[in-house]
């Protein structure tokens, strides 16, 4: 069934994390293809944000590895995964919000496309950045807020560049960590949007509550339950699964 | 396309007021005392060093109590390499006591970085007090006491700045004043760069930093080091003039003092480090004829800045150009 | 027999640091933060020490005055400024504590000037005790074990026994639990800084006869106990007591039998220790 889905991008084999003796994750292995919207869904508490950090590189794993195209991966920090195509953006919103909107997006921007002998000149000269930091902005929905100071800007609009950010360092894989958290019907409706466009050429690994929208724009889904895989497939498959049904939907209501 | 760097004015009034402070010093030994001209010297060598460490402290959002070492080690380097009976030209002594300090604060950075917060005071501070103890304790450099340079002539190219001795502290001043000038400039440029961009961001907000894919250990590292080699060259200055080295200056009381004209001046701009020293200096001269008690005044000052001005003189100017220009402004 | 010695001193040594380090990481991990006065504390106590041995003559004295005197030193300290700093920059706790500093050598100069003073071992203790055939050691450095091993036991009944010492553990670990919590942080808060200060002058006290007092005689000791937390992991008090007992060793044995080095001995360890765990070896961090 996985090999339909052709070769993963992103993987992880039997990826365990413990905290103090308590397990947070245990034995994920997933897989994300390239140009897929992959969702994982589960109760508070079944490990979520614990996946994302530890594909992130924020955490290391207890055991298991993490590959990217086939590399591994598992021992790069944060910034040496960035380089390689993973970026990610966070649940509660982490932004300079003293800076302006483009100037957010530059940085990112800079972070994975600045050449080291560049770094001595002025910021304001470097206009290659610069352009894609507006690209990243424009494909985000923010074309028009580019000079506002971030922390001044909507709560959704703060989540859009969030986004932009992870855009500007050029990744192949997306981790979005609740990208809906907190938004209104309007504005979700606009990131959802954005992210089935997005879907066309990265491979998104997507962290959600909100299960209607998950739905409707997931192509795979894997539900996680106490730190472990309990089910995966389509949205259809997921949404008849006796097992899921009963360890999660079903309690939900 | 004009985005604003925050250290640096904000105005055309700022860069006029720092061009107008920057005209004062060069003018100022040809209307004061000869004791005078060598306290301004002095105050300015202080000015360079809370100015070096405010590319950590202000630019990077790093406290560091290690940063008077790297000055007093660079003082005791041109000490150690001046021969007994002559004076070493300036474009051997600057750089070697730079490199000297560079290397000693790639040593002591590159493991502080490794901590955070309250910790990378204390280990920088720990590692400071190392520096201390190894002349302190030896006799490397005359022990306790100090030593005398035997002649602290600033000297290039076989030309030495031999004057008459009414002009004699003229040397001095200038290459001191021409040194804090090229510092604040670099700076300045620095802080402007793509670098300095990526020093605010770590200083905003370090782990977002890292999660956009910048290794900020590297970057805080190379800041480190930078503000070490300046601070060598404060402390270079200071055996200069002074012509004289002994442990204190190495004590990690001299970070705090520096810490101190920065909190002075103001924490938010690279003029404020510069302002805090001037003021701080004029404060010690005017505490000398109150009372005795140094320490007591310095104590008081302090207590008084912390509770009253924590954005320092230069805040005060900006606070009061907030205020006039709206909540925008 | 001089190994013996030279182990007593160290144990001694390390004990004493117990003392000044427990309070600073309570401090640092309770409070959030750092105060570099805290070696004027240590200062208080050992001039304590040298005017009541000057003036009545009973040394003892020195110990109950230490612990009311240091409580009431805290208590003042934590109310009138340290508790208007738990939320401002380090630079202005670094700024106010060296301020204090400053005032704590300035008031020491004017009230008992600048002069180097030894203290006399009290009477009660002056004599040797037999350890071994041949060798015998000094009983006042055998109470100065004893007492800091009370105290350390009181410390630790204090925070795993008692409430205070579950809501203690608990702020160190996540500071923000306490206003979580809901009890009343501000009596916390008084409590840890007067205890942290009351621990600071008794080492203080006890010291004196032994390395008698001098101008800045809290500087040396404030910075061995910055390297003691460092290595011992901030907050936790069993940390710092590993960590002041190494510390106590390496430095002691380091200047009996490598006395060109000893004074980087210490520092080389904490270079080491950063290496490979900056978090501390007996912190709980990973």
């Amino acid at each position: 069934m996985d090999d339909a889905r052709g070769s993963a991008l992103l993987e992880t084999r039997n990826l365990c994390r413990s905290f103090g003796g308590v397990s947070a994750t245990r034995d994920v292995s997933i897989r994300l293809a390239p140009g897929e919207l992959h969702a994982v869904i589960g109760p508070n508490g079944a490990g979520k944000s614990t996946l994302v950090n530890l594909l992130s590189g924020e955490l290391a794993p207890s055991s298991g590895t993490v590959h990217l195209a086939g590399e591994d991966v598992t021992r790069l920090p944060v910034h040496a995964r960035v380089k390689h195509g993973i970026a990610r953006s966070f649940q509660r919103t982490n932004i300079f919000k003293d800076m302006t909107a483009l100037e957010n997006v530059r940085l990112a921007a800079q972070a994975v496309h600045a050449t080291p002998g560049s770094l001595f000149r002025s910021a304001w000269r470097a206009r290659d950045l610069v352009s894609r930091a507006q690209t990243a902005l424009a494909r985000a929905g923010l074309e028009d807020r580019s000079a506002a100071i971030a922390g001044t800007l909507s709560h959704g609009a703060q989540r859009q560049l969030e986004i932009a950010m992870t855009l500007a360092t050029s990744p192949k894989v997306l981790l979005l960590d609740e990208p809906l958290a907190g938004m209104g019907q309007e504005e979700g409706l606009r990131i959802s949007a954005l992210l089935k466009a997005l879907s066309k050429d990265h491979a998104i690994l997507l962290i959600e509550h909100d299960m209607d929208f998950v739905f409707k724009v997931a192509d795979w889904m894997t539900v996680l339950v106490e730190g472990a895989v309990l089910a995966e497939g389509t949205p259809d498959a997921v949404r008849t699964n006796a097992a899921v049904r009963r360890a999660y939907l079903g309690a939900q209501r | 396309m004009n985005e604003q760097t925050r250290l640096l004015p904000h105005s055309r009034l700022g860069w006029l007021l720092l061009a107008a402070l920057l005209a004062c010093l060069v003018a100022a030994p040809h209307f004061v005392s000869i004791y005078h001209t060598e306290l301004i010297t002095t105050a300015m060598i202080a000015a360079m060093l809370a100015l070096s460490l405010q590319l950590l402290v202000g630019g990077t959002g790093l406290v560091s109590l290690g940063h008077g070492a790297f000055y007093g080690l660079a003082a005791y380097v041109v000490y150690l390499i001046s021969p007994e009976a002559a004076a070493r030209p300036i474009w051997q002594t600057l750089p070697a006591a730079m490199l000297v300090a560079g290397l000693a604060a790639l040593l002591v950075g590159s493991l502080s970085l490794r901590t955070k917060g309250f910790f990378f005071l204390m280990v920088t501070l720990a590692f400071g007090q190392m520096i201390f103890f190894v002349f302190h304790d030896t006799k490397l450099g005359g022990g306790t006491d100090g030593a005398y340079l035997g002649k602290p002539l600033i000297q290039a190219f076989g030309a030495s700045l031999d004057l008459p001795r009414r002009q004699r502290p003229l040397g001095p001043y200038y290459v001191a004043l021409i040194q804090l000038t090229l510092m604040y400039v670099g700076l300045a440029l620095l802080m402007r760069s793509l670098f300095g961009r990526i020093l605010e961001g770590i200083r905003a907000n370090e782990h977002r930093m890292r999660a956009i894919g910048f290794d900020t250990y590297r970057y805080k590292l190379t800041t480190f080091v930078i503000a070490g080699m300046l601070a060598g060259a404060s402390g270079h200055m200071w055996a200069m003039h002074r012509g004289f080295v002994n442990p204190e200056l190495i004590s990690w009381h001299k970070s705090a003092e520096a810490l101190l004209m920065i909190l002075l001046g103001g924490l938010g701009s690279l003029a404020g480090p510069i302002v805090g020293a001037l003021a701080y200096t004029a404060l010690g001269e005017f505490s000398q004829l109150v009372t005795e008690r140094k320490l007591l005044v310095e104590g008081l000052v302090i207590l008084a800045v912390v509770l009253v001005l924590p954005r320092g003189l230069t805040g005060l100017a900006r606070r009061r150009k907030a205020a006039e220009l709206g909540p925008d402004g | 027999m001089n190994l013996l010695a030279q182990l007593l001193n160290g144990l001694q040594y390390g004990l004493l640091l117990f003392l000044i380090a427990s309070g600073l990481t309570l401090v640092f991990g309770v409070l959030g933060v750092i105060n570099l006065a805290h070696g004027s504390l240590f200062m208080v106590g050992a001039y304590l020490a040298y005017v009541i041995a000057k003036t009545t003559g009973a040394l003892w004295l020195a110990l109950p005055a230490g612990l009311i005197g240091g409580i009431m030193l805290g208590a003042g300290l934590e109310r009138f400024l340290f508790r208007h700093f738990y939320h401002r920059e380090h630079l202005d706790q670094v700024l106010l504590t060296f301020a204090l500093i400053l005032l704590f050598e300035e008031g020491r100069s004017f009230l008992l000037g600048n002069d180097f003073h030894s203290v006399p071992v009290p009477a009660l203790f002056d004599f040797s005790i037999p350890v071994a055939p041949g060798f015998s050691y000094s009983a006042y450095r055998f109470f100065v074990i004893g007492c800091c091993l009370a105290l350390g036991a009181a410390l630790y009944l204090w925070i795993e026994r008692t409430r205070m010492g579950a809501i203690i553990r608990a702020a160190a670990e996540k500071p923000e639990m306490v206003d979580v919590i809901g009890i009343d942080a501000r009596r916390v808060h008084m409590v840890v800084f007067a205890i942290g200060t009351a621990l600071a002058v008794i080492a203080g006290a006890l010291a004196a006869p032994l390395y008698s007092v001098y101008p800045g005689i809290g500087d040396g000791f404030l910075i061995i106990s910055f390297v003691v937390v460092v290595i011992g992991g901030l907050g936790s008090v069993s940390g710092a007591f590993w960590s002041a007992l190494l510390i106590g060793m390496v430095d002691t044995l380091g200047k009996a039998y490598m006395p060109a080095v000893a004074g980087l001995a210490i520092y080389v360890l904490m270079a080491a220790v950063l290496l490979v765990r900056p978090s501390g070896l007996f912190g709980q961090r990973a």
